[in-house]
């Protein structure tokens, strides 16, 4: 039996800015059901990330949740105040951060900044605190944690730091990581350790994960469900093997192909043509038309629906691709 | 660590020798003494003995070394109108100075620190705005200007607050105190705003500064993410780092407080021993001159030792080496 632990529903976060609105996300939906691992993909720029700090209402001005439900453990988070969400942070819905080397305070001891989690959401006493800190940081893979509590982050490598960081998100067992790009500014091998990590430790413990990233390999390894985001739009949903497999939308199809092959013959490397559109005039019809190689009349001027294909596979265009990748 | 205070504890020494140099060589141009002291239809004979007398007619580098030597010992030298020592005279004045300090840097740090972390955090509320705006007052308005104008509001005009001297004075541990009396903490509150006013604005506007900058950082936002509450995360986990700099500027400020507080002490006849200088400087009181200057250096050295100690308690990636 799969239980719902997340729903998304027509989440719009758009930035007021001078020169006028951003709308980062725009009418993202998803479900996420418990110790499922669900991954965000797409280019920069195409609202991952703020769909990841949307969830915990981490929105700064001037940006803004302008329009949609956010359902966790069936509870709207958007109407929930600024107190109730300081409770549900780390304690029910955790995040990890991108930059390992930043998103430590420099200083405050590891123990400290992973304690204070304990401190805030349980009633544990400071030895019960401590004992908890140590199995943590023996979890995520740190040695010796006992004599690496007292130490600042600048004694720690970044993929140490990242291990600690993990260690944080996990310290009150939330129902909800969200992890947002976590490997990327780390070196391929310590990538894989820290991904390796992370998947078991949310498989054992039956946590839900949200992974943002720009990584298509990562996400191919890691996620049972992929949604691939283009300018705050979902464009295309589905379980993993069936995304990478057989993507049936021009730019799922687009990334995919951009994907350096070890064992291709091909000179050079296939792009998507064209840079993400301006946030401020986003095109009318489909966001993607003006780089998709799939352009017809139609997408240009009418915005597609998000539609099912098949059970659970959804997608939002025109003229979908059919399963080999050619079109329909 | 204990390597590094020696180190310093030499520098400390170095320099105020170096101000020794500085400060004796400075004072012998400043006019004779001598005619100061004698009456004004003196004979010749008469200033020549006065001169012998003062030891004035020794060459200079001489001069120097027996200063030097007293100094050693302790001994400033007598103070010409006085005739008491010179260093006496100072210490007897400090404790007015030194309180007046003590209050005017605490009125600093418990105004300026929240305002400043509130302006910096909120940057965008209109109170911010208006915090800001005070403070651009309180760096730009002359200080004595400040000061006449809250005797002439509060002392002349409302009548509630007095306008000089320091009222009631109990004995503190030895030295004579007016903060513990409630007539003195009437007396020492007009003095102590208008010296802290401009160390106040600059370290508000500093605080604000550092946490603008600190309150970007990824690290303020896995702390939020970790739900911390608002006052920890402001005073704690983003103030403890815009703190750095603040320090820094802190221990200078307290030594431009110091050499203020002969300006406010004039102005408010605040009997400290900023006082006592312009009085000695109007009467080219030369050895008392001498003596609080190379007082206020030390003051000043141990200040910036003390500053320099104290990075270290806050951050762990300052190593003293």
């Amino acid at each position: 039996m799969v239980e719902k632990l997340l729903e998304v529903k027509d989440l719009k976060t758009y930035f007021h800015t001078f020169k006028g609105i951003v709308k980062a996300v725009d009418g993202v939906s998803f479900k996420l059901n418990k110790g499922e691992i669900l991954g965000i993909v797409g280019e920069s720029g195409g609202g991952k990330s703020v769909t990841g700090f949307s969830i915990l209402k981490l929105i700064d001005d001037p940006g803004k949740i302008e329009n949609g439900e956010i359902l966790f453990n069936g509870e709207n988070l958007v109407n929930k105040s600024e107190k109730e969400m300081k409770k549900i942070r780390g304690s029910k819905i955790s995040m990890i951060f991108q930059d390992p080397m930043t998103s430590l305070n420099p200083l405050y001891t590891i123990q400290q900044q992973i304690g204070e989690v304990l401190k805030i959401h349980t009633n544990m006493n400071a030895e019960q605190r401590k004992q908890r800190c140590i199995n943590l940081l023996d979890d995520v893979g740190i040695p010796q944690p006992e004599a690496r509590l007292k130490s600042y982050p600048h004694q720690f490598s970044g993929g140490m730091r990242q291990r600690a960081i993990i260690a944080a998100a996990l310290a009150a067992e939330p129902e909800l990581i969200i992890a947002d790009e976590p490997t990327t500014a780390l070196d391929v091998t310590i990538q894989a350790q820290i991904l390796r990590l992370m998947k078991k430790l949310v498989k054992e413990k039956n946590t839900s994960l949200l992974l943002i990233t720009h990584d298509l390999a990562v996400v191919a390894e890691m996620v049972d469900r992929a949604i691939v985001l283009y300018c705050g739009q979902v464009m295309e949903t589905g379980k993993i093997d069936d995304l990478i497999h057989q993507p049936i939308h021009p730019y799922t199809y687009g990334l995919l192909n951009s994907i350096p092959r070890l064992n291709d013959q091909k000179k050079r490397l296939s792009q998507i043509e064209g840079m993400v559109p301006n946030m401020f005039e986003l095109p009318k019809g489909c966001n993607y038309a003006p780089r998709c190689d799939y352009c017809q009349e139609r997408c240009l001027k009418e915005e597609p629906k998000i539609r099912e294909i098949y059970e659970g596979h959804r997608v939002s265009c025109h003229y979908p691709l059919s399963r080999e990748g050619s079109h329909e | 660590m204990f390597k590094y205070i020696t180190k310093r504890l030499y520098q400390m020494i170095l320099v105020l020798f170096v101000v020794s140099i500085i400060v004796f060589f400075v004072m012998s141009f400043t006019g004779d003494p001598v005619l100061m002291m004698v009456t004004p239809d003196a004979t010749q004979a008469q200033i020549d003995r006065a001169r012998t007398e003062l030891g004035l007619d020794k060459p200079l580098i001489t001069q120097y070394f027996i200063f030097v030597k007293n100094i050693l010992r302790g001994d400033f030298g007598k103070s010409y109108v006085f005739k008491q020592s010179a260093i006496k005279l100072i210490i007897e004045r400090m404790p007015a100075t030194l309180e007046l300090v003590f209050v005017s840097v605490l009125l600093s740090i418990i105004v300026a620190i929240p305002l400043g972390v509130f302006a910096g955090a909120f940057p965008n509320k209109r109170s911010s705005k208006t915090i800001m705006l005070g403070s651009l007052l309180g760096i730009s308005l002359p200080n004595f200007w400040v000061g006449m104008m809250l005797i002439f509001v509060f002392a002349v005009h409302f009548r509630v607050m007095p306008s000089s001297g320091r009222g009631e004075v109990v004995n503190f541990l030895g030295m004579r105190i007016s903060i513990f009396t409630a007539d003195g903490f009437k007396h020492i509150i007009l003095p102590a705003v208008m010296l802290s006013i401009q160390s106040l604005a600059i370290l508000l506007r500093l605080t604000r500064a550092g946490m603008m900058e600190v309150m970007k950082q990824d690290y303020i936002k896995f702390a939020r993410s970790k739900g911390v509450l608002q006052n920890s995360l402001l005073f704690q986990h983003a103030l403890k780092n815009a703190l750095i700099p603040v320090i820094t500027v802190f221990g200078i400020q307290i030594g431009k407080i110091i050499a203020f507080a002969t300006v406010t002490e004039t102005i408010f006849s605040w009997p400290g021993m900023g006082k006592l200088l312009i009085d000695s400087i109007n009467r080219s009181d030369r050895p008392v001159m001498v003596a609080y200057l190379m007082i206020v250096a030390f003051i000043f050295v141990l200040l910036n030792f003390i500053v320099d100690i104290v990075y270290t308690s806050i951050d762990p990636r300052i190593d003293l080496r």
